[in-house]
Formats: structure tokens, C-alpha cells, sequence
């Protein structure tokens, strides 16, 4: 299959960190294990040892191990069907899960990538650039996190400064110009609170995309792929559609911030991640994302080629709809989209 | 009730204070200046619009105070004051987002944070929307996101000059996405007016942060704000947290802003109102003009002609 050459290609091009060629089962990735889930990995541990100790003495345990195993399959889907709203942005910000890179590297046929806000920065933690997708030139951007601790330092956790929103609306006013539908990834627990950050116009630079965003002629879809953090996403969030991830979650505020606001204490993030309603479920309900895309079980991470080929196929079946309509038609839908957003009452006078 | 209790409680009720009398004079016929202690007669204070004639501390004003130094007498016609906040997330930190709202509602005599309407500034017909920092410090929920494009969309359609008074804290948490979703609603809105050609003047006062900022705080045409008012995105402290080093003393403050080209003018209160009225005359359309706007208004599909309604005169109250 042409598109699992094309991420080996990649991955064997070097052009990714080492680390993404670890991805291992989860049992033997003990760095990386969430406290949920080590009952599974113990479950998995046992299954290995039973393995192991039968293969030594010649004893034949077939029977016992396919029992564990289906118990494996039932613990899995059960700890990966309910996770609680902080477990799921556990899962949102694991250090494994595939990033804008990754996952633009893999389902576009032809990646270009395009640096610089042409006012003096090239914020690295957001990346864009022209790609071609099953044959039709789009531009793609989002927020990059890093791989490892060195890469994430470089990358400044994925969390952009004005210039790295001003490089993104330079790309997609270069888009909009050349008729190429827009599809952007979040992934990002904030802003950058920082103190040039501040000085160059942080708000300005957010709240300039918000509006623009909303002129733009082409399709433009966005896909919350790890966290959605405030602001920060929203700088790159405006669309005629949000899809997100199934583990993916977008919320207000950080909800460790939100905790130190609001309980005085940022022990009590867990409770905030749980009342801020920030869960795709939670987004699909309130009419702010359109569609939730599914994981394979244990994450996007568990297999990253599998998440990979559900956001292409989604991102595909909405262009060709978003297509079919006039740029007009776009824009008044994506204006109602957003002009609808609000729970209030209106009390008769 | 034990013994420390009421002990506790007799410090409370206990023989009038310096600290209690210094609030009577407060509320009474002095007020004493936050910033450099000296007491001013309140009439006179209020005469100077709330403005220390001694060390030109801009004291915070209430947004019925502000249409009031803002709005000619008579002609305030306040919109959509029936819209009224829900907690649709059944929101509880330490306490009930319900019984919040409930006691912002009875401390401030307003329905949400910010209070919108069409009136005349200096003679010019114009959309006020002015946020009220003493309703939840100013915070975007639904009901502000939803007032302000109301307002922003009336604006358009009746074609006026917008003006809004940011005084904010950012987006309301207890209300979860959708507050955040307003950032977007707003801009939208915006986004038309200025399609239309009209002007819009955002008025920057203490404190203008987060989601406000980012949003339309920052889109005006030209962006006025008040001495000294903090203006940014992220919180000062978080900002010190993250960076762990102490930041400039005007960091965040408008003549900061000013210092980095992020906002056009620093606009003392009493001159306020002069200033957005020259503003306002000098955008009016001319004759010589007068076909430029109108070929752009040609080819802009959203605007839909309504009859111009200038305001009715209401009292202020």
C-alpha cells in the first residue's frame, strides 16, 4: 500500500526523531504508561511470563493464554471506552501521540514545508506549508510539540508566539490567493505566556487571525489532534469545520490554571478537566465540533498509521462537501456556525 | 460557639476602627484616592469623571456612570437587556456558578457584564457597548459575547460608528468553551462592520486581559485606551511564573502598549468623550468620498439595507 510505504519512507528517512521508531505495545513502554493503564500492563506482563515459563519447560498453556488474552482484549476496551475527562487529557498529551508533522508527513502525497511571519520571526512551534492530499493542492498548518525533551525545548512545548500565528495567516492568505482549502491541526496547551510574546502583541496577533479567518474564501477545516488550549487553539480554530480526535480535548483554559483560579488549588485539575466539559463528546454536544474522530483502541499512539488513515479518510469526505459550495456559501456557514455558539435566555420584557 | 469563635466574632462587631471609619469616608462624602491616599470630595471627584485631581489615578466607574460621561443626555436606548446568563454547565468550583450570578446580579443591579445600546455621542448617532469590570470581573460568557454581536451586527446593518469600553478579566471559565467560542462570535461580527467600511474604536481601561484581548479589544481601527490601565494576554503572574524572573514595571500597562505600537492613543477620562466625537466626525463620509464607500458597499453580499433608525431618547438612569 502506497500510504504505508510513504511512512516508512519518512520514518526511515531520518526526517523524524529517533523515538518515533519506538513505538512499542504499551506493556513495554514503561516510561510512558498512565496510571490507568497498569492493570493492562500487568495482565500483559503475566501473559509474557506464562509464555516464557511454558516455552522453557515445554508445558503446553495455549489454552490459559488465549483466556488472558481475551480478558487483555475486554480490559482494554473497558479502561479505553471510559476514561474520565483526566485520564483523557492524559491521553491528549501523551508524549507519544502523533504530532502535526507526523501525521501531515504521512497523508499528504507531496509536503512542502514554508517558514517565517515576514516580520522578523519563525516561531517553530507552529509548522505549515503546501502539501498536495489525494492529488489537490492544500495548505496545512498546526502546532508542533517535540518528541523528546531537547525537541520540545526547541519547539517551546507547541506553544506559538504572535509570530508563529502571524506566519500561519501569512499561509493562509497565500492559500486563500491560489484557491487552496485550509486544514489546520491543534495541538497546543497554550499561548505562550512569555514576556516578548506579550510585547510583540500576542492578543493582536490571535485576535487578527479570528477575524481574518472569517474572510477567507477556501475551505478551511480544523482538527484538534492532542489538547485544544484557549487561546492558543482557537488562533488557529476558526473553521467551516472542527473535527477532533476521539481522546483529543479542547478547553478554556488550562485546567491546572483554571483550578489555581478558580479552587485556589492545582491539585484539583482532574475536578476542573471534569466540570470545564472539555472531551470531544462534550464539544460535539455543544455544536462547537462537527465531528469526533475515532481512535484505535489504547490511542492514537497505540498505532499511529491506523489514526492516521481515520483523519485522512474524514478530511477527505468533508473537503469534497466543502467544496461542492460557493466561497459565499462558505463564509455565510461559517459565519452562522460560530453566530450560533452561546447558551443564554431571553426573558420577554 | 467556642471561645476562639467568639473572639473572632467580637474583632469583627467590635468597637468602631480606624479601618471602619476610613470605609465610612469612603462611602460618604470623601473618598480617599487608591493610589496616592488623598481624600477629594466626591462630588468633585465625580465631576472630574472619577480622576484623582491630585495624582490623575483613574479610578474604576461602573458601565451606567460610563454612558453617562459618555452619551448625550437623553438619547440612550439600551438593547437586548433581556438576555440573561445560564449555567449550562451546572459549573462548581467552590461554589455554585448559580448562586454567583445570582449574587453579581443583586450586588451590581445588572443582568451580565456588560450593558450595550445605541445613543449620541456629541450629536453623532453611535453603538456603545460598555463592559462592567464589577460583574465578574468583566468576564465573557455567552450573554457579553451575544450582547456585543448584537450590537456590532445592528451597528452594521443601521450603519454606525461602534464603540466599546473594555474593562475585562477574559473569557468566563464557569461557562467552559462556549465563553471561548464568543472570542470567535465577536470577531465575525466585526469582521462585517468593517467590511462595511464603518469605524469601530475599541476603548482599552483597567484591566483589559485574555480572551478580550485577543479578540476584539485589539481589532479596532483606531485603539484608545486609559493611563496606566493593564492591558495584555496572559496574567502578569503567569507570565512571572513561567519566566521565573521579575518583569518590567510597566509591563502590561497602556503606556507600554503605546511604546510597542499595539494601541494608537493614551486618552486622559474627561477627554474622552471630545476625543471619540472627532474621531467619529472625521470618518463621516464626504462628498468626495462618498462613491468609494458606496462601490465597496456594492460589492459586499452580506449587508442587507434597512432603513436607518436613529435612536430613541430613553433616560439614563
Amino acid at each position: 500500500m502506497a500510504f504505508s510505504r510513504c511512512y516508512f519512507e519518512v520514518m526511515a528517512s531520518g526526517k523524524l526523531s529517533t523515538s518515533r521508531l519506538q513505538y512499542g505495545s504499551m506493556a513495554s513502554d514503561r516510561i510512558y504508561l498512565l496510571d490507568f493503564e497498569k492493570p493492562l500492563a500487568e495482565l500483559e506482563k503475566r501473559i509474557d511470563q506464562i509464555r516464557q515459563l511454558a516455552e522453557e519447560s515445554g508445558v503446553n498453556v495455549s489454552e490459559e493464554i488465549r483466556q488472558l488474552e481475551s480478558r487483555a482484549v475486554e480490559l482494554r476496551q473497558e479502561i479505553f471506552t471510559n476514561l474520565t475527562p483526566g485520564q483523557r487529557l492524559q491521553m491528549a498529551r501523551h508524549p507519544r501521540r502523533p504530532s502535526t508533522l507526523d501525521y501531515v508527513q504521512v497523508i499528504s502525497d507531496e509536503w512542502i514545508e514554508l517558514h517565517g511571519d515576514r516580520r522578523g520571526f519563525d516561531d517553530p512551534a507552529i509548522v505549515g506549508g503546501i502539501a498536495r492530499l489525494a492529488g489537490q493542492p492544500v495548505v496545512m498548518l498546526g502546532h508542533q510539540k517535540g518528541r523528546d525533551t531537547k525537541d520540545n525545548v526547541a519547539r517551546n512545548f507547541g506553544m506559538a508566539s504572535p509570530g508563529g500565528y502571524r506566519k500561519a495567516l501569512r499561509l493562509m492568505e497565500h492559500a486563500n490567493r491560489f484557491g487552496m482549502p485550509i486544514l489546520t491541526f491543534i495541538d497546543t496547551p497554550a499561548a505562550w505566556p512569555g514576556l516578548e510574546a506579550e510585547a510583540f502583541g500576542q492578543g493582536e496577533a490571535i485576535a487578527l487571525n479570528l477575524r481574518e479567518m472569517f474572510c477567507l474564501e477556501v475551505p478551511i477545516i480544523c482538527t484538534v489532534i492532542g489538547e485544544g488550549g484557549s487561546g492558543g487553539a482557537l488562533g488557529i480554530g476558526v473553521g467551516d469545520r472542527l473535527l477532533m480526535f476521539e481522546h483529543a480535548v479542547y478547553s478554556v483554559a488550562p485546567p491546572e490554571a483554571c483550578a489555581a483560579i478558580l479552587w485556589r488549588d492545582t491539585q484539583q485539575a482532574p475536578q476542573a478537566a471534569e466540570s470545564l466539559k472539555i472531551t470531544a463528546a462534550d464539544l460535539k454536544a455543544f455544536g462547537i465540533a462537527d465531528q469526533i474522530l475515532p481512535e484505535p483502541i489504547g490511542g492514537a499512539h497505540a498505532d499511529p498509521l491506523k489514526a492516521t488513515e481515520i483523519l485522512k479518510a474524514a478530511l477527505l469526505e468533508n473537503l469534497e462537501v466543502l467544496m461542492r459550495m460557493s466561497s459565499q456559501q462558505r463564509r455565510e456557514h461559517r459565519y452562522q456556525k460560530f453566530r450560533n455558539l452561546g447558551v443564554f435566555n431571553e426573558i420577554a420584557a | 460557639m467556642s471561645l476562639f469563635d467568639w473572639f473572632a466574632n467580637r474583632r469583627k462587631s467590635g468597637p468602631i476602627g480606624n479601618e471602619q471609619q476610613e470605609r465610612e469616608i469612603a462611602d460618604g462624602l470623601w473618598t480617599k484616592c487608591e493610589d496616592c491616599g488623598v481624600l477629594t470630595y466626591t462630588k468633585d471627584l465625580r465631576a472630574n469623571q472619577m480622576v484623582c485631581p491630585e495624582c490623575n489615578h483613574h479610578k474604576r466607574v461602573g458601565s451606567s456612570e460610563r454612558i453617562q460621561q459618555l452619551i448625550d443626555p437623553g438619547t440612550w436606548m439600551p438593547i437586548d437587556e433581556s438576555l440573561v446568563p445560564v449555567d449550562s454547565l451546572k459549573f462548581r468550583d467552590r461554589k455554585l456558578y448559580s448562586e454567583r450570578l445570582r449574587e453579581y446580579q443583586e450586588k451590581t443591579g445588572l443582568t451580565d457584564a456588560v450593558q450595550t445600546g445605541l445613543g449620541q455621542l456629541a450629536g453623532f448617532p453611535t453603538a456603545l457597548g460598555v463592559m462592567d469590570f464589577s460583574f465578574m470581573g468583566g468576564s465573557m460568557g455567552s450573554v457579553v459575547g451575544e450582547k456585543l454581536t448584537r450590537l456590532t451586527e445592528r451597528a452594521t446593518r443601521q450603519r454606525l460608528p461602534l464603540v466599546l469600553i473594555c474593562a475585562s478579566g477574559g473569557a468566563r471559565m464557569q461557562e467552559g468553551m462556549l465563553s471561548l467560542m464568543q472570542m470567535a462570535k465577536t470577531s465575525a461580527a466585526l469582521e462585517r462592520h468593517r467590511a462595511a467600511r464603518l469605524l469601530y474604536i475599541p476603548v482599552l481601561t483597567h484591566p483589559t486581559t485574555g480572551g478580550v484581548t485577543a479578540s476584539f479589544a485589539m481589532l479596532g481601527d483606531v485603539i484608545l485606551a486609559e493611563p496606566k490601565a493593564t492591558i495584555g494576554f496572559a496574567g502578569r503572574r503567569v507570565v512571572e511564573q513561567t519566566l521565573k524572573e521579575k518583569l518590567p514595571d510597566d509591563f502590561q500597562t497602556a503606556e507600554y502598549l503605546l511604546n510597542h505600537g499595539f494601541i494608537d492613543s493614551i486618552v486622559q477620562r474627561p477627554e474622552l468623550k471630545q476625543t471619540l466625537s472627532s474621531l467619529i466626525q472625521l470618518h463621516q463620509p464626504t462628498p468626495s468620498n462618498a462613491d468609494i464607500v458606496a462601490a465597496k458597499l456594492s460589492s459586499h453580499h452580506l449587508i442587507t439595507e434597512e432603513p436607518k433608525v436613529l435612536p430613541r431618547p430613553a433616560n439614563v438612569d
